[in-house]
């Protein structure tokens, strides 16, 4: 993404458009990777409704994966699956 | 219209006209008597201004910041320990861009305690992107608060505004004051002008977002040219009040100082002192000069620059300390004449710490030592050692 300079920018950092924080890729941050071991998970979406961010996908009330982009890996789906399907593995590995 | 009044309460007259739509305010003295007279002028329906009566200072500022943003005009005012509680919110009103007006009533800050006048306050929040412009009298004071918010309001700008004067000496003291017509100081301030106003409903905008690695610097590089810009916007300000008032202002006004070998630099009610002060060396026929420094910040170094150039020897006066350092006006001074060749000699004088007075003859002495050659480096006016 090409960072915009001090003269295109609104001044005083205000936000004039709305759902820009799609634009913002917070995966970057992540050091930690939710892997989701699928033989385990009983698609009750617990990881859903605490991903403080939109990073886990769902099809048809199914748990399909994760959104990588946003995900900062804080690992409360992991912590929270109710069957320990979700596993934090380090980035890199 | 002429009246006998108080600096304070100048000021208040000055909001009186003025009518901003928010004041948040929190009294601490010497700056009290601004808040309770225009307390009073909310209480009489003279103004209609949303008047907030704070906890703090801190949520005064934060008040303030809240209202700008939401798209109004705000006043507010502090002085020395009130400002230290509202220093985290100094910066996130600059950096957020609100035009907030801030008289100061100069005070010295704690401790041992002490309630009276030097610029150890305002001087200290040098560094948080405010406008900072200086008062030498009442009269001063009270043009100062009607420009400042056109200046801080200017499109161009857009950046909160301290308008300081000395606390007792000023804030408390009776002199002589030519005011404006109601209606000359709303048309000169004119309507307040909204920028990505928080409150517009129909255009829903965020303040205040969590602003990174990959963004803070250029926001902040935004300021730092908007405050270096405005020293042109206060030029066309201060000429456009001139018009107005028939009052001459200058961002650093020059006395006697054409033929001056020697020139003192003051800011504020000393620079008053310091003209009495000139004008007798001159009977005497000694060719001393002084430069009254209103615009503090942006620090207008080419003007000091170009003022001090040939002389002999330049004076700082500093009524504030940057402790393990030297005053910070003195700085300043160094900084610009680095672009001078063949620059004079440069000596501070630290004065008037604590309310301490600093008298003509005190002040006389100054130039006397300066031309003797016998001015230290640095040099604390009156203590006892």
């Amino acid at each position: 993404m090409t960072l915009k300079s001090a003269s295109e920018l609104t001044i005083g950092a205000v936000i004039t458009d709305a759902g820009n924080s799609k634009e913002f890729l917070t995966g970057d941050w992540r050091s930690k990777r939710p892997v989701i071991d699928k033989d385990k998970c009983i698609d009750c979406l617990t990881c859903w409704i605490f991903c403080p961010d939109d990073s886990i996908i769902v099809k048809d009330e199914k748990m399909e994966g994760f959104r990588l982009s946003h995900c900062k890996g804080c690992g409360i789906c992991s912590v929270q699956c109710p069957v320990n399907a979700i596993q934090m593995v380090p980035e890199g590995n | 219209m002429k009246m006998a009044t108080n600096g304070d309460a100048a000021i208040a007259y000055s909001w009186k006209q003025i009518n901003p739509a928010v004041v948040p305010a929190y009294p601490i003295t010497p700056q009290t008597i601004i808040v309770e007279r225009f307390s009073d002028y909310v209480h009489d329906g003279e103004v209609d201004t949303e008047y907030v009566t704070t906890e703090s200072e801190h949520s005064a500022m934060t008040v303030a910041i809240a209202a700008s943003a939401a798209g109004v005009r705000v006043a507010t005012a502090t002085a020395s320990a009130g400002m230290a509680l509202m220093w985290e919110m100094l910066g996130v009103c600059s950096g957020m861009r609100c035009p907030v007006v801030m008289a100061v009533a100069n005070r010295t800050l704690s401790g041992p305690i002490n309630i009276h006048c030097d610029h150890s306050d305002s001087m200290g929040a040098r560094d948080t992107g405010w406008i900072q412009i200086y008062a030498e009298n009442v009269q001063e004071a009270y043009d100062n608060s009607i420009i400042a918010f056109r200046i801080a309001e200017d499109m161009r700008v857009r950046l909160p505004i301290m308008s300081c004067l000395d606390g007792f000496i000023l804030t408390h003291a009776y002199e002589d004051l030519e005011v404006l017509e109601d209606q000359q100081v709303k048309d000169f301030v004119g309507e307040h002008q909204q920028l990505n106003p928080l409150l517009d409903l129909s255009n829903p905008v965020t303040h205040g977002p969590l602003d990174l690695q990959d963004y803070f610097f250029e926001h902040k590089y935004q300021v730092i040219d908007a405050i270096n810009g405005s020293l042109s916007v206060i030029k066309e300000v201060l000429d456009e009040f001139e018009a107005l008032s028939g009052r001459k202002h200058f961002i650093a006004e020059p006395y006697m100082c054409d033929d001056a070998d020697f020139v003192a630099i003051a800011i504020g009610s000393t620079a008053g002192t310091m003209k009495a002060v000139v004008d007798e060396l001159r009977v005497d026929g000694k060719k001393v000069g002084l430069i009254k420094l209103k615009v503090f910040r942006p620090f207008p170094s080419q003007i000091i620059a170009d003022m001090v150039k040939g002389k002999q020897g330049v004076a700082v006066l500093d009524r504030a300390i940057s402790l393990g350092s030297t005053g910070p006006l003195f700085l300043e001074v160094n900084n610009a004449l680095l672009s001078i060749e063949d620059s004079p000699s440069v000596c501070n004088y630290v004065y008037g710490i604590g309310g301490r007075d600093a008298p003509p003859s005190q002040l006389k002495q100054i130039y006397l030592d300066m031309m003797d050659g016998k001015s230290l480096p640095i040099n604390y006016l009156g203590v006892r050692k």
